[in-house]
C-alpha cells in the first residue's frame, strides 16, 4: 500500500504526519511512503532527509492524494482536502468527529474511511497510538517554557551573593497528561509546584511528580474510571468550593498553567476575572485550553495579551506546533504503530479488522457508513478504583469511650478469671490434702512469674530459649536422684536411666546454649 | 551427708537463679551472662540434692550422671546450627521419657511402702523418696496417684511425640501430615481409654494400668504429631517444650519437690507462650495448628494473572550494585540450602560497599522459633541488622531491593488482599513494597500451605531459579 503524507495546509501548523524514521519503519510493513514535497520543512526535515530513507517525494498536494492509498495527516482535513478523497482511500488524522458532522459527511459521501486519532480508546494496548496524550505532553512542557519566557524571574530559588531569589510558585489546574508534563517541567526547573484536579485519584500522580496536591474536601468526588480518566463538568456546589480555593491561591502563585478540557464540551471557565485581579504584577497565565475557549476569562486565543495589573495571559493554541519536530516524532510514531496494528501480518495489506478495539473505536466513517460513536470498548479504561474505605478519626470522646469500654472489658475479664480460679481452688481445697495445696501455691506462683518473664525475652534469642528450657527442664534429674537409692532393683534401674538421660539434658542444653548466644555479635 | 534445711536453702537458690537465667535472655549480651545463672542453678540444684538425706545409690548414680554429661558434650559440640530443631526435640523425648520412668517408679515405691506398712516392718531405712512417701496421709497417698496418673501421660505424650518431631525435622519420618483413618477419633478414644484406665488406677487397679495408660500415651503422642506438617513444626516443638515443663511440674507434685514444681512451671509456660507467638504469627488458633492442616477448608482463592519472569544472577547482581537499601528476607529454604555463610558474605561485600543491608525475620520463619536467628548468627551476620517483622515491616516502601532467601508463605500478599486465600490475615512481610524483589528458589512450586503466591506474579518481582546456596555463592563475585 502507499502511505501519503500531504503538507499541511493549516495556518501555522508546523507538523508533519510522517518522518525519515517513522518512514523506515512503515517500510518494514510492507508500505511504500510518499510524501509532498516540502511537508517536512517546517518541522526540520527536508526532502532529501525523505528521499535518504525511501520516501518517494511527490511534488503537489494533488498528485500525492490521488497516488496515495492511505492518507496520513495531523489536522483535520480542509473541505477542498475532503473533496480530494476517493473511494476505498482511507484517511488517518485528528478528526474531532463530534465538533465537525459536515465534515464527516462529506468524507463518508466520498467513499472513504475515516479514522481520527483523537478516538484512539484509552486502554493500555493502545497507548503507544494514543496521539492525544503525546500532544498534550508537548503542550504542558511548552506551557511552562513559555511561562518561563513571559516570567521575569527565576524559576528555582537561590541564595547568591547578591541576595535571596525566591522560587517561582507555579499553580497548575487540571492533572491530566498535559498538566502532569507541565508538573514535571515546573519541577524540575526549580519551582514550588502545586497542582489542582477534580479527580481525587490523580493525588497520587501529582505528588509522584514532586507537586503538592491541593486537597478539595468535597464528598462527590469524581470517579475517573467512569469517563475513560478524562473530567466530567462538576456540580455548582464543587465549582463554588472549587473557586475559592483558586482565589486563595491567586495572591500568592507566580505562574498559573490552566489545562481544565472536559471532552466535547467548551472548557470551564475556573480563572475568574477577580482572580487574575488578584495576582501579583509580572505573573504569568497560561491557557492551554484557549482553543475551546479558555479556563481563564482573560483568555484571548491566540494571542499574548497583558492585564491592567501587569498580568500576561498567554492563550497560544499552537504550543505543539511550537515544537514541530519532537511534535512531529511522536505523532508519527503514533501513526506508526496505528499502522502497524492495521498490517497484522506485516506483507503490506491494510486489514481494517471492525472487531478489533482500536480499530473499530477509532474509525468514524468506514465503507459509506458513519460509524460514531463507536460502541463502549471491551475492556474498560481503567480499573475502576475500588472506593476507598474512610476511617473516622473517632472524636476524644469517642477515643476516652473505647478506651473506658476496653478497660472495663479487661477488668470485666480478669475478675471473671480471678472469680473461677479462685472458685476452683476453694474446691480443690475442699478435697486435696493441705500439703498439696502448699504446693499448688508455688506452681501457681512459678507459673505467673514465668509469664512475666518470658514475654520478655527477645524474639531473636527463641531457639536458646527453648535450648535453655530444655536444660533446666532436666530437674527431673532430681526425681531420679531421689529414688535411685531405692531397694527395689526394678526402680533402682529406671531411675539410673532416668539419671543418663537427664544429665544428657542438662549438659547438652546448657553447652549448646552457650555456643548459640556466643555467636551473636554486634556488628 | 546434708541436713534437710541445706536441700531446702538450695532449692530457693537455684529456683532464683533459673528465673534469672531466662528474664536475662531480654538482649544478646545479659543473655552471655543469663545461662550461667542457669548453669549453677542447676549444679546447686543437683549437688545438694544428691547430698541430701535418704539418697544412696551413688555407685549408679555418678557413673549415670558422668556418661550423660559426656554425651550431651559431644552432642552440643557437634550439631550443626540447622540441626537445632531436630536437637531440640529429641531433648524434649528425654524429659518426657525420664518423667514417664519416674512416674512409674514412684508409684512402685508406693505399693512397696504400703505392703511394708501393712507387714509392719520398720520404715527407717528407706531412702529418700520412699521416706517421703511414708510421711503421707492416705488423702495425699490418692492425690499423689493422681499426679503420677497426669506426669506419666504427659510424659509419654512428650515422649513419641518429640521422637517423631524429631524424625520429621531430621527428615528421617516423612514431614507430611499423615495419619491412620479415623484421624483425630483414634486420639480422642485413646484419651477416654487413658481416663478409665486412670480411675482404674486410682481405685486401686494395680501397676499394669499405668502401664497400658502409658502406651496408650504414647500413642497418642506419636499419631497427633504425625497428623502435623513439617511447616507447622515451631508451634510443635513449643508446645512439645511446655509439655516437657508441665510433665516435670506434675513430677514435682508427685515428690513434693517445689524445686520441681517451680522449674516445671517455668519451662511449662515458657513454652506455651512460644506455642501462643508462633500461632499468632500464622492467624490461627493452637487447636487449629495441632489438630488440623492445611488444605482441608481449601476455598476459592483469586486467580493470579501474570507470568513468573525469571531472572540471571547477573541481573540480581546489577540490581544490587545500584540499589542502597537491601532487605533479605530467609526462610526455611536458606535452611534447607545450608546458604547461610553464602548469604553472610553476600551482606557483607554489601555492607562494605556503603549499602544498607538487613534482614527480615518472620516469627515463624524456619522450624523453631528464632532459627533464623541463631542460623545468621552462626554465619557471624551481626545481630543488629536482623529485625523483627514488626521493626522492619514499614520500612520495605523505602528499600531498593529485596531478596527472598527460600521463604514463601511468609512474604505472600494473598494473606492481606485475598481474604478468600487459606492464609488471610496471617501477618506477612510485605516485600512486595519495595522497588525490587528478586525470589531465590528451587523451582515453581508452592509452598507449605500448598496456595500459589501472588508476589511471584508482580511486576516488580524477578525469579531467580535455583539451589540458593549456589546462586548466592555466583552472585557474591559480582558484587563491586
Amino acid at each position: 500500500m502507499k502511505i501519503g503524507a500531504p503538507k499541511e495546509r493549516a495556518t501555522g501548523e508546523a507538523r508533519v504526519a510522517l518522518t525519515p524514521e517513522s518512514a523506515q519503519h512503515i517500510h518494514k510493513l510492507g508500505h511504500e511512503c510518499l510524501v509532498e514535497s516540502g511537508a517536512g520543512a517546517a518541522a526540520g526535515f527536508s526532502d532529501d532527509a525523505y528521499r535518504e530513507a525511501g520516501v518517494s517525494v511527490v511534488d503537489g498536494a494533488e498528485a500525492l492524494w490521488r497516488e496515495a492509498e492511505v492518507v496520513i495527516k495531523v489536522r483535520e482535513p480542509s473541505e477542498e482536502e475532503a473533496d480530494r478523497l476517493h473511494q476505498g482511500q482511507t484517511l488517518i488524522s485528528f478528526f474531532w468527529p463530534a465538533q465537525n458532522e459536515a465534515l464527516l459527511e462529506r468524507c463518508k459521501a466520498r467513499g472513504a474511511s475515516v479514522m481520527a486519532m483523537d478516538m484512539v480508546p484509552r486502554i493500555s494496548r493502545a497507548q503507544k497510538m494514543d496521539a492525544l496524550s503525546s500532544t498534550a505532553n508537548i503542550a504542558g512542557y511548552r506551557a511552562v517554557i513559555e511561562a518561563g519566557n513571559q516570567f521575569g524571574r527565576f524559576f528555582t530559588g537561590q541564595v547568591t551573593a547578591a541576595g535571596k531569589v525566591p522560587p517561582a510558585k507555579v499553580l497548575i489546574v487540571g492533572a491530566g497528561v498535559a498538566g502532569l508534563s507541565a508538573i514535571g517541567t515546573a519541577t524540575s526547573l526549580g519551582a514550588v509546584v502545586r497542582a489542582f484536579d477534580v479527580r481525587p485519584e490523580v493525588a497520587e500522580q501529582i505528588e509522584s511528580m514532586g507537586a503538592e496536591f491541593l486537597f478539595l474536601d468535597f464528598d462527590e468526588s469524581q470517579d475517573g474510571s467512569e469517563s475513560g480518566g478524562y473530567a466530567a463538568p462538576s456540580s455548582p456546589e464543587f465549582r463554588e468550593k472549587q473557586l475559592a480555593l483558586f482565589r486563595e491561591q491567586a495572591p500568592e502563585v507566580d505562574i498559573v498553567i490552566t489545562t481544565a478540557l472536559i471532552p466535547g464540551k467548551p472548557a470551564p471557565k475556573l480563572w475568574l476575572e477577580d482572580m487574575v485581579a488578584a495576582m501579583k504584577p509580572g505573573s504569568v497565565i497560561v491557557d492551554l485550553a484557549a482553543e475551546k475557549g479558555g479556563n481563564c476569562e482573560a483568555t484571548v486565543p491566540d494571542e499574548r495579551i497583558v492585564t491592567d495589573n501587569g498580568v500576561i495571559v498567554v492563550g497560544y493554541t499552537d504550543f505543539p506546533s511550537r515544537m514541530a519536530t519532537q511534535a512531529s516524532l511522536l505523532y508519527a510514531t503514533n501513526i506508526r504503530h496505528m499502522l502497524t496494528d492495521l498490517t497484522p501480518e506485516k506483507d503490506g495489506t491494510i486489514v481494517h479488522d471492525m472487531e478489533d478495539d482500536v480499530i473499530r473505536g477509532t474509525t468514524v466513517t468506514h465503507q459509506g457508513e458513519i460509524t460514531f460513536p463507536p460502541p463502549p470498548p471491551k475492556v474498560k479504561a481503567i480499573g475502576a478504583s475500588k472506593p476507598k474505605e474512610k476511617v473516622k478519626e473517632p472524636t476524644p470522646e469517642e477515643k476516652k469511650a473505647a478506651e473506658h469500654a476496653a478497660f472495663k472489658a479487661q477488668t470485666k475479664r480478669q475478675v471473671g478469671l480471678l472469680a473461677v480460679g479462685g472458685v476452683v481452688m476453694l474446691l480443690l481445697g475442699q478435697v486435696a490434702p493441705a500439703s498439696f495445696m502448699q504446693h499448688f501455691i508455688v506452681f501457681a506462683l512459678a507459673c505467673f512469674v514465668g509469664f512475666q518473664v518470658i514475654w520478655s525475652v527477645s524474639h531473636s534469642l527463641h531457639t536458646p530459649l527453648m535450648a535453655v528450657t530444655n536444660a533446666i527442664s532436666g530437674i527431673v534429674i532430681l526425681g531420679a536422684v531421689l529414688q535411685i537409692g531405692s531397694g527395689n532393683w526394678l526402680v533402682g534401674l529406671l531411675a539410673g536411666i532416668s539419671v543418663l538421660i537427664a544429665s544428657i539434658n542438662i549438659v547438652g542444653g546448657f553447652l549448646v546454649t552457650r555456643r548459640m548466644l556466643a555467636m551473636f555479635q554486634k556488628s | 551427708m546434708l541436713g534437710q534445711e541445706f536441700v531446702s536453702a538450695a532449692a530457693i537458690a537455684a529456683s532464683v537463679l533459673f528465673i534469672l537465667s531466662l528474664g536475662g535472655l531480654s538482649n544478646q549480651e545479659k543473655a552471655k551472662r543469663a545461662v550461667w545463672y542457669g548453669i549453677v542453678g542447676m549444679a546447686v540444684a543437683v549437688f545438694f540434692t544428691m547430698l541430701g538425706p535418704g539418697v544412696g545409690g551413688y555407685w549408679l548414680m555418678i557413673p549415670m550422671m558422668i556418661v550423660g554429661a559426656v554425651v550431651g558434650t559431644v552432642v552440643a559440640k557437634r550439631v550443626e546450627m540447622t540441626q537445632m530443631p531436630q536437637l531440640v526435640a529429641a531433648l524434649h523425648s528425654f524429659v518426657g521419657l525420664a518423667a514417664v520412668f519416674v512416674g512409674w517408679n514412684a508409684d512402685m515405691e508406693r505399693t512397696r511402702m504400703l505392703a511394708m506398712r501393712t507387714a509392719g516392718e520398720s520404715l527407717d531405712g528407706l531412702s529418700a523418696f520412699a521416706a517421703t512417701l511414708a510421711s503421707k496421709t492416705p488423702a495425699e497417698l490418692t492425690f499423689l496417684q493422681v499426679e503420677v496418673v497426669l506426669g506419666v501421660f504427659i510424659g509419654a505424650v512428650t515422649f513419641t511425640g518429640s521422637i517423631i518431631a524429631f524424625g520429621k525435622l531430621a527428615g528421617k519420618v516423612d514431614g507430611k501430615a499423615r495419619q491412620y483413618p479415623g484421624g483425630h477419633w483414634l486420639n480422642a478414644g485413646a484419651a477416654v481409654l487413658c481416663l478409665l484406665l486412670a480411675i482404674g488406677y486410682l481405685n486401686g487397679a494395680g501397676f499394669w494400668t499405668l502401664l497400658l495408660l502409658a502406651l496408650l500415651a504414647f500413642f497418642i503422642g506419636w499419631h497427633l504429631i504425625m497428623g502435623i506438617g513439617g511447616a507447622d513444626m515451631p508451634v510443635v516443638v513449643s508446645m512439645l517444650n511446655s509439655y516437657s515443663g508441665w510433665a516435670a511440674a506434675a513430677i514435682g507434685f508427685t515428690l513434693s519437690n517445689d524445686l520441681l514444681i517451680v522449674t516445671g512451671a517455668l519451662v511449662g509456660s515458657s513454652g506455651a507462650i512460644l506455642s501462643y507467638i508462633m500461632c499468632k504469627a500464622m492467624n490461627r488458633n493452637f487447636i487449629n495448628v495441632i489438630l488440623g492442616g492445611f488444605g482441608a477448608k481449601q476455598s476459592e482463592a483469586a486467580e493470579i494473572e501474570g507470568e513468573q519472569v525469571a531472572i540471571d544472577t547477573g541481573g540480581v547482581a546489577s540490581a544490587l550494585n545500584d540499589a542502597d537499601s537491601v532487605i533479605i528476607v530467609p526462610g526455611y529454604g536458606m535452611a534447607v540450602a545450608q546458604a547461610q555463610n553464602a548469604v553472610s558474605d553476600l551482606v557483607r561485600k554489601l555492607r562494605s560497599a556503603g549499602k544498607q543491608v538487613r534482614f527480615g525475620i518472620h516469627p515463624v520463619a524456619g522450624r523453631l522459633p528464632g532459627h533464623m536467628n541463631v542460623l545468621l548468627a552462626e554465619a557471624r551476620v551481626p545481630y543488629d541488622i536482623v529485625m523483627e517483622m514488626d521493626e522492619i515491616n514499614d520500612d520495605f516502601a523505602e528499600t531498593d531491593v529485596v531478596i527472598v532467601i527460600g521463604s514463601n508463605d511468609i512474604v505472600n500478599p494473598a494473606a492481606q488482599e485475598d481474604p478468600n486465600s487459606p492464609i488471610a490475615g496471617m501477618p506477612v512481610l510485605k516485600v512486595w513494597e519495595a522497588k525490587q524483589v528478586f525470589v531465590c528458589k528451587r523451582g515453581q512450586g508452592t509452598g507449605y500451605s500448598g496456595i500459589e503466591n501472588p508476589l511471584f506474579f508482580k511486576e516488580n518481582t524477578r525469579m531467580l531459579y535455583g539451589d540458593a546456596r549456589s546462586s548466592i555463592d555466583t552472585l557474591v563475585p559480582m558484587i563491586e
